[in-house]
């Protein structure tokens, strides 16, 4: 997307429910969007996905936002570091795992 | 506009426990304003939905769709030859939305996905207030288009009450005392005299205190 003010709610649910074992929705840095405001309008849908997929028994915490420059490429390296150990620990998506037991 | 807030998920999915096939069905209007039960809230609960049958293991269809309206028949019928194939309809319409849905499919049950709460209008987004508590006779020509119906805590006809201070009601710091916003909005218009004349008792019939009320115009039945 070209900018994650277009995130919905809506794109997080769907990639968990297509089994993905992690969502990492990376903006621009706070208080520099180009359109003012979509970065963070983009952090409250995370946060009201995070909501939901706890609510649902999938974790919250497998959706995270990020916050860089596109000049930061060290920094992406370290936030899919990151994000990659943080998805391990908490092992497949429970969805993708009852699929795969009732297929 | 009616204005609805999201019922938690928890007891969507508690209603919906012992129901295999079930239609998640929204509506195009007021709650699609409000962004309570329009498209995107409707993919999102199916979406949610979905996910916690496959992780409890239960086989569960769940369907999407978005009426026009759902407090017209005709865009009610839409779903006339599709409905037997469901055991439940989750109505993220308004109140109105969900009894008109269950009216017309009287042996099919319709549990409602959003808590409707009150007609008013969008201060921001994100942000809803009360505006109008359709009392059934408008005196909002008297009051300079500030109705003490639905703003005044107490519905008073002639306020301000003694709890009325710097502008603000007793009950909330936070909320606007109407009669005082009356007393401006009057003065802005030049109209204070109408401020010194008495509001007759107003004819409660209109209101609920009538009962379920119904309009009838002959000029446009058919």
């Amino acid at each position: 997307m070209p900018c994650t003010g277009k995130v919905d709610v809506i794109h997080i649910m769907r990639s968990f429910e297509k089994g993905a074992d992690g969502v990492a929705v990376v903006g621009c840095l706070e208080g520099e969007c180009h359109f003012n405001a979509g970065n963070l309008m983009a952090r409250r849908r995370v946060e009201q996905a995070q909501k939901i997929l706890d609510t649902v028994g999938v974790g919250g915490q497998r959706a995270q936002m990020y916050n860089l420059s596109s000049s930061e490429g060290p920094r992406f390296a370290q936030y899919a570091t990151e994000m990659t150990e943080k998805i391990k620990e908490l092992g497949p998506n429970p969805i993708r795992v009852a699929k795969n037991k009732a297929a | 506009m009616i204005v609805a807030d999201k019922k938690p998920i928890e007891e969507i999915i508690e209603c919906l426990k012992d129901h295999k096939n079930i239609l998640v069905l929204g509506c195009n209007e007021c709650v699609t304003v409000c962004e309570a039960g329009g498209k995107k809230e409707v993919g999102v609960l199916a979406s949610a939905l979905r996910m916690n049958a496959r992780k409890e293991g239960k086989e569960v269809k769940i369907d999407e769709l978005t009426l026009e309206r759902q407090c017209d028949r005709e865009y009610l019928d839409e779903i006339r030859d599709s409905i037997d194939q469901y055991d439940a309809v989750v109505s993220l319409a308004c109140g109105v939305g969900v009894q008109f849905t269950a009216e017309q499919y009287h042996d099919k049950p319709i549990y409602p996905g959003v808590n409707t709460t009150f007609l008013g209008a969008t201060e921001e987004r994100g942000v809803w207030t009360e505006r109008c508590q359709a009392c059934g006779q408008c005196i909002l020509a008297t009051t300079g288009g500030i109705c003490p119906v639905a703003r005044c805590a107490k519905r008073l006809f002639n306020g301000p009450c003694g709890g009325s201070t710097t502008g603000k009601c007793e009950i909330n710091a936070e909320v606007d005392c109407a009669w005082q916003l009356i007393v401006d909005r009057l003065k802005a218009l030049e109209r204070l005299d109408d401020y010194e004349k008495l509001c007759p008792l107003k004819d409660w019939s209109t209101d609920r205190a009538g009962g379920p009320r119904k309009v009838v115009r002959e000029d446009v039945k058919q």
